[in-house]
């Protein structure tokens, strides 16, 4: 691979996998991380990235991202997916399977893999579906999808309706140790719901979405989980109750982890306002309460992953009346962003906690490589500032879509240099 | 002149209280022109007027549609089953077409709450919404407004109780922040599957049975109910809804003092009101009719910047 090596030197270097905080240069040789360490001399050859003042952490890991190939890629490819992660500071993304066709074979596994094999920006680790077509009824090939490469299976934006579908899906999944993800909502509770339900969808006049919808499917996997000791892993986790489900499931040792969205901890329901289509997602937008749930929840590890649900749409599909406008908005290159503005800054989460949550965690969660710098771990590496003031300006995004509700939002740090497999994926252009 | 509108109007929520008090004003000197044998006067002469109707409509279509002719304004009816929106035309295609054909106003009536806004945030042309989904019905609120201002002098301090299916009811937000904001009182009442969520947050009372509503009321305004919600569930039959919320003389029999009833059409007789209630001698429900028309006429005279000092002398056919 890379002969010289990269050495990046005087950074603060973050690697809560094993609890190291100090400033330190990391040496990266042949795709692996070679030495960790103060005053490492400059190897021969290697290739120097200056980081003081800068934080070095395990690249960040993105557990639910849409890249929309194969069959939407006027909206996105694994190769803009692949490249906007890495200008986020992301070395992998997880790919939900929603694609067209689905991801529920391994000839479309296999597909994706080699698209980001290609495009040799972030990694790609597909999700392939549970149930073949996503359609609820039949479980797809699990061990057909892992052997291809399937990281996890997931039925994404359609909920598994079916209390006896994801109870199967639970039990069949330990054969091979892999997470069954899921979107919770109950169908007959949100069907043409565009947005929470609550005291602005009663003003907009919009049909709104209980959060009731969520936690039902959120105490239902639960239990599916308790009684058959699969791992579940809950989506974009938007409500207090969900919050508090969680953690009293935590406590009692179910198999449960779960992962929230940079919108659902900075946005409530009221940026639904003037029927602005870049705040129509699902799960919606909630209340102030909510999302102050998911910043503690964040907070305390009960949910333990920031993902962007990143869900890239054509503005003419967004430049609709609301009721007919897709769900969904990108989120790639704001994430980390976002999560130091309103997690850290706010003295919610610490740096340390912040890599937990973006890198180490998701890792260890999906058993991905990555998420640690320990020598001999593969070199997917972060360099970002935490503090630099920047203004999120959509149309200089990588990814092939624009659809963000945090256009011309101020934001405080972001990354400036991506490092997967050794290679650098993607360096801020200085000035 | 602070109380001039804006461009557009696309709801009551988004007006003052001295914008709303303008607009029933300026509708008094045009309640004469329907009056007279010559119905007409030439405000909106040389106005271009599409009346965008994407989901069926006969009153408020026509209402429209007299005040823009009485007006003198020129007219062209879009109706959804004749135009390209059938073809998978955008909305906001549809309208900057027409915009291109230089038009200067557009009502429009569309199934998407929010609709209205959006036109008018695309095009220069002045918007009137004539319904938006479940969003709001400004001008039908307006002309209720005028009916009980004309029936009781006043709407300051009055009490109007809103009765039946508000949760899919665009007459019922409009009314709700257009009487709260000229200071009457608002109660809701109808069953709770009825009812949007935290509605109590708009500032009205919520009134649990209609025996409730007819003992604290004024006025009633009483919803339709559109017969596809009890296929949807949200009521067991239509038999019970008129038992248990039905308006009837018998029930307004209990009522204190006599109460003003109102209906913005089209009515289930025999549903959400009796017969002998709507065609009965404290129904306001014509008036309610004949006032449309001349809301809609002080809409679009102030919309095409006609001043409100001069409605007196327009409403007598007098040029601008």
């Amino acid at each position: 691979m890379n002969g010289h090596g990269i050495l990046l030197r005087g950074g603060r270097v973050i690697d809560p996998s094993r609890g190291h905080d100090a400033v330190a240069d990391v040496y990266l040789l042949e795709g692996r991380v070679e030495a960790l360490g103060r005053n490492i001399g400059t190897p021969a050859g290697a290739m120097v990235v200056d980081a003081a003042g800068q934080v070095v952490a395990p690249g960040l890991i993105d557990l639910h991202v849409h890249l929309r190939e194969p069959g939407q890629e006027d909206l996105e490819t694994v190769a803009t997916g692949a490249m906007a992660a890495a200008a986020g500071g992301f070395s992998a993304v997880c790919a939900m399977p929603n694609t067209d066709p689905v991801c529920d074979n391994q000839g479309v596994v296999g597909f994706v893999k080699a698209q980001a094999q290609r495009a040799a920006k972030a990694r790609v680790y597909p999700i392939g579906a549970i149930s073949l077509g996503q359609q609820g009824q039949q479980l797809a090939e699990f061990g057909e999808l892992v052997g291809a490469g399937a990281v996890a299976v997931s039925d994404d934006g359609k909920p598994v309706a079916s209390s006896h579908l994801m109870r199967t899906a639970l039990e069949y999944a330990r054969t091979f140790g892999i997470p069954v993800a899921d979107h919770c909502e109950d169908p007959t509770l949100s069907a043409g719901g565009v947005m929470h339900e609550g005291t602005v969808s009663t003003r907009l006049g919009l049909k709104g979405i209980p959060a009731a919808a969520e936690e039902i499917m959120v105490a239902r996997d639960i239990l599916l989980a308790e009684l058959t000791g699969g791992h579940v892993h809950l989506c974009h986790m938007s409500t207090r109750g969900s919050v508090e489900l969680i953690r009293r499931a935590k406590e009692r040792g179910v198999r449960v982890t779960a992962e929230a969205c940079p919108h659902h901890f900075t946005l409530t329901h009221e940026a639904c306002e003037g029927y602005d289509t870049n705040a129509k997602m699902n799960p919606p937008l909630r209340e102030a309460a909510d999302r102050e749930a998911i910043r503690q929840g964040l907070g305390d590890g009960t949910i333990d992953a920031i993902v962007t649900d990143h869900a890239p749409h054509h503005y003419d599909a967004k430049e609709r009346e609301f009721d007919d406008a897709p769900n969904g908005i990108i989120g790639l290159e704001t994430s980390l962003g976002l999560a130091l503005t309103e997690l850290v800054r706010t003295g919610l989460l610490s740096l340390p906690e912040l890599v937990a949550r973006m890198s180490t965690t998701p890792a260890r969660i999906f058993k991905l490589p990555g998420g640690t710098l320990a020598p001999g771990a593969p070199a997917d590496v972060v360099v970002f500032d935490p503090e630099v003031e920047w203004t999120v300006r959509p149309e200089e995004f990588h990814s092939k879509s624009r659809n963000t509700p945090f256009g011309g939002r101020r934001l405080y740090g972001r990354a400036n240099v991506t490092i997967v497999r050794g290679q650098i994926a993607f360096q801020r252009p200085s000035g | 002149m602070t109380a001039a509108l804006q461009k557009d109007l696309v709801g009551l929520e988004y007006l003052s209280a001295g914008q709303i008090e303008l607009i029933l004003d300026t509708a008094e000197p045009f309640k004469a022109v329907s009056e007279r044998p010559i119905k007409k006067v030439p405000a909106l002469r040389g106005k271009t007027i599409v009346n965008l109707f994407f989901e069926a409509s006969t009153r408020t279509r026509i209402s429209f549609e007299f005040a823009e002719k009485r007006l003198s304004a020129d007219t062209v009816n879009v109706a959804t089953p004749g135009s390209s929106v059938s073809k998978g035309e955008t909305l906001v295609d549809t309208a900057r077409n027409l915009e291109a054909m230089r038009i200067d106003m557009v009502v429009i009536r569309h199934g998407a709450s929010g609709a209205a806004q959006f036109l008018g945030q695309r095009i220069r042309s002045n918007v009137i919404n004539a319904g938006d989904g479940k969003h709001e019905h400004p001008t039908q609120a307006l002309l209720d407004m005028l009916t009980l201002r004309d029936r009781f002098g006043r709407l300051d301090g009055l009490r109007v109780a809103i009765c039946g299916d508000v949760l899919h009811s665009r007459v019922a937000r409009s009314n709700i922040w257009g009487l709260t904001k000229l200071g009457a009182e608002v109660g809701v009442c109808g069953p709770p599957t009825l009812l949007p969520r935290n509605v109590q947050e708009l500032g009205v009372t919520v009134l649990p049975r209609i025996e409730d509503a007819i003992q604290w009321a004024d006025a009633l305004n009483i919803l339709r109910l559109q017969l596809e919600r009890m296929q949807a569930g949200f009521i067991p039959s239509l038999r019970e809804y008129n038992r248990v919320f039905g308006v009837s003389n018998e029930k307004l029999g209990r009522a204190p003092k006599d109460l003003i009833i109102m209906h913005p059409g089209p009515m289930n007789r025999g549903v959400e009101i009796d017969s002998d209630v709507a065609d009965g001698p404290h129904s306001l429900i014509l008036p309610q009719v004949t006032n449309g028309v001349a809301v809609r006429m002080a809409v679009l005279y102030l919309l095409a910047g006609g001043r409100p000092e001069s409605a007196q002398a327009a409403g007598k056919g007098e040029e601008r």
